[in-house]
């Protein structure tokens, strides 16, 4: 009886891991300093990581499906000074679906190099990544882009605008999650993801066109990233070349520490909302206890690790591998 | 058979091949294109190149060794960023006052120890949590950051020792220390893998773990001997490269890891590990330093460079996929 209420107990843990370390971290936070939980506090937490956060939601998808995408932080870069530049030449209107057609292409050629020609998704995205910052600087000219007359232009309100009193880079962030959660959990296309990600040779011999899935996904995602860049170029109304370098690591890790796994088949939108929040809150508990921000990357570190080991410890029952 | 053998020769001679290629691209534009009176095959010019490979190539010589396992480092500039700072802080300290350039030998050996053992550490974490290499060096990766800037804020570290720069900018038989230190330590991993238990043992648990595990090899330690490997080599890497310089920041080595990688790719070796050889990424990082050194030549920016290296990492995975499925009668999915 006392073991199995103690594999209950690792069972539990090892399900809810991640939301209880979360709570544990948000009331600690909150006893540290009273201003940690605060309506502001949290909004200005939370819109500080929609830009992370909608990158994460796409690449959620990328990775349940068994694949990895190193590329969406120069492929925001990209986004955002498309998205500026053809804002003076031919006004918002345009310009936005424009930049999300140019960026859905990039998507899609990547979709097809790792969907359709089956290569090796780490390698292409890496390439991709050095390809797309390329492309970035030739378009710019190496220069940062901005936006010349900033009073005149509506441009402004998907990063810095509010609705009902609430931003709208938070409004974009969760209502994308709550539609790609939907999807993801409740469709037909969702089951395809978690089976092509979970087991590709079963799930091609039961029908499902392996290929597509992972062209979609890759779709989906820089679908996500040329949001994220939408937001990043309207909040700040000018960008350089290199805003989004260095993302791609951190939607991963956001993503890990919800608790999805590498390999695929394993993951959901609301799990990586809750890896996000984490890294936001960490960042800015930290911050208000007078931290600098680089003692965050370290503890950021720490806890990425440290929830990986639990999750797998958890499943194989055991705390140390059996690496011999 | 044959078609197998004939497979196996253009793979392994490809990047040769490639770099060939470049050099008499870059030797004919240059002549049309060239910013520069200069020739680009001028002798000079050359040994220049193979110093500017150095720092690179030093860490992806070790980054074979590790994809050939299986696995992957990301922490690999971070942990250049850490020594770096180790070497030009540690020759400061009072307590090293008294040494005069005795200093020189102790900070390299800090510098180096502080490498291995940030590797080390990376496969301590990957052989008992049992949490993939990735994961764990994208965690480091982060924290071995965090180490730097921990250091000195968001500070430059200089200390310039000119005994250390007279020695870093020599020359001997015509080619300089940087370049003496690139190819003694191609050699070395060279021999390690070839020529020793450990080498095989590294293709074999790449190749096939479990087997390997069967076979009675002890993957755990192994595996973090490679890391303490790589780190090792990523600190001497800065020590090579800082002993010149003389002044790092605390975002110096970002992106190094993805530079190597596509170095160690380039130069044929499989990211899923099992086979890979350390001449190839020998030639995956002069294959890559030409194209930077030529586009610049030829008056190219570095955007260009960007572009060029991301696309032609993408056409060799899939060329190599196409010499691998030739001869083979591939399940059809």
């Amino acid at each position: 009886m006392a073991t199995s209420n103690k594999e209950q107990i690792g069972r539990v843990l090892a399900k809810q891991g991640i939301l209880i370390a979360f709570a544990v971290f948000m009331i600690a936070f909150t006893i540290a300093n009273p201003k940690f939980l605060t309506v502001d506090n949290v909004f200005s937490v939370l819109r500080s990581s929609a830009i992370l956060g909608v990158m994460a939601l796409g690449v959620t998808f990328v990775v349940i499906s068994g694949n990895l995408d190193l590329s969406v932080g120069s492929m925001m870069s990209f986004s955002a000074i498309v998205v500026l530049d053809l804002h003076d030449k031919m006004g918002p209107l345009l310009a936005i679906p424009a930049m999300f057609a140019m960026t859905l292409l990039l998507g899609a050629v990547i979709g097809y190099l790792v969907g359709y020609l089956k290569l090796n998704s780490l390698i292409v995205t890496l390439g991709m990544l050095s390809a797309i910052h390329g492309l970035t600087l030739t378009y710019s000219g190496g220069k940062n882009m901005d936006i010349a007359d900033k009073e005149s232009t509506w441009f402004g309100i998907f990063g810095q605008g509010t609705a009902l009193g609430i931003p709208v880079p938070i409004l974009i962030f969760l209502g994308l999650a709550a539609l790609l959660g939907v999807a993801l959990a409740r469709t037909p296309f969702g089951r395809k993801v978690y089976a092509v990600g979970g087991n590709g040779t079963a799930a091609t011999f039961s029908g499902i066109r392996r290929a597509r899935t992972v062209f979609t996904c890759y779709l989906l995602s820089s679908a996500c990233v040329a949001t994220a860049g939408l937001i990043q170029a309207s909040r700040s109304m000018g960008s350089q070349n290199t805003v989004g370098q260095g993302l791609e690591l951190e939607v991963l890790a956001a993503i890990i520490l919800g608790g999805a796994s590498l390999l695929g088949g394993s993951g959901t939108i609301f799990k990586t909302v809750i890896g996000v929040l984490i890294l936001g809150f960490i960042q800015n508990g930290l911050l208000l206890m007078g931290l600098q921000f680089y003692v965050q990357f370290v503890v950021t570190s720490v806890i990425i690790i440290l929830a990986v080991w639990l999750d797998i410890a958890a499943k194989r029952g055991k705390l140390w591998s059996s690496i011999a | 058979m044959q078609s197998r053998a004939l497979s196996k020769a253009l793979k392994s001679g490809a990047i040769w091949g490639f770099i060939l290629l470049e050099l008499v691209f870059f030797s004919v534009a240059g002549d049309f294109m060239s910013v520069t009176e200069k020739a680009f095959m001028d002798w000079q010019n050359m040994l220049l190149l193979l110093k500017q490979s150095a720092p690179i190539g030093i860490i992806a010589i070790g980054m074979t060794l590790i994809m050939v396992n299986g696995n992957i480092d990301l922490s690999v500039g971070a942990t250049y960023a850490i020594a770096a700072m180790v070497l030009l802080d540690s020759m400061t300290w009072p307590i090293f006052a008294g040494l005069g350039d005795w200093v020189i030998p102790v900070s390299w050996l800090l510098a180096l120890s502080v490498g291995t053992l940030l590797g080390a550490l990376n496969g301590l974490v990957v052989w008992k949590t049992g949490v993939d290499a990735f994961i764990v060096t994208l965690g480091s990766m982060l924290g071995y950051r965090g180490i730097v800037f921990m250091f000195n804020g968001e500070n430059p570290t200089s200390h310039l020792n000119w005994t250390l720069v007279d020695f870093a900018e020599a020359q001997f038989l015509g080619l300089h220390t940087a370049t003496w230190f690139l190819l003694g330590v191609t050699l070395a991993i060279w021999f390690l893998m070839t020529k020793t238990v450990h080498g095989r043992n590294a293709y074999a648990i790449g190749d096939n773990r479990d087997a390997a595990v069967n076979a009675g090899i002890r993957v755990g330690p192994h595996m973090m001997i490679n890391f303490a490997i790589i780190g090792f080599l990523a600190a001497l890497s800065a020590v090579v490269f800082y002993s010149e310089s003389g002044s790092v920041n605390p975002n110096d080595g970002q992106l190094y890891e993805l530079w190597v990688i596509t170095a160690v790719v380039l130069g044929g070796t499989k990211i899923t590990g099992g086979a890979g050889s350390v001449i190839g990424t020998f030639g995956g990082v002069i294959a890559i330093q030409l194209l930077r050194k030529g586009l610049g030549h030829i008056g190219a920016d570095t955007s260009t460079v960007n572009l060029v290296i991301g696309l032609i990492l993408i056409a060799v995975l899939f060329l190599d996929r196409q010499l691998n499925i030739k001869g083979k009668e591939e399940l059809k999915l």
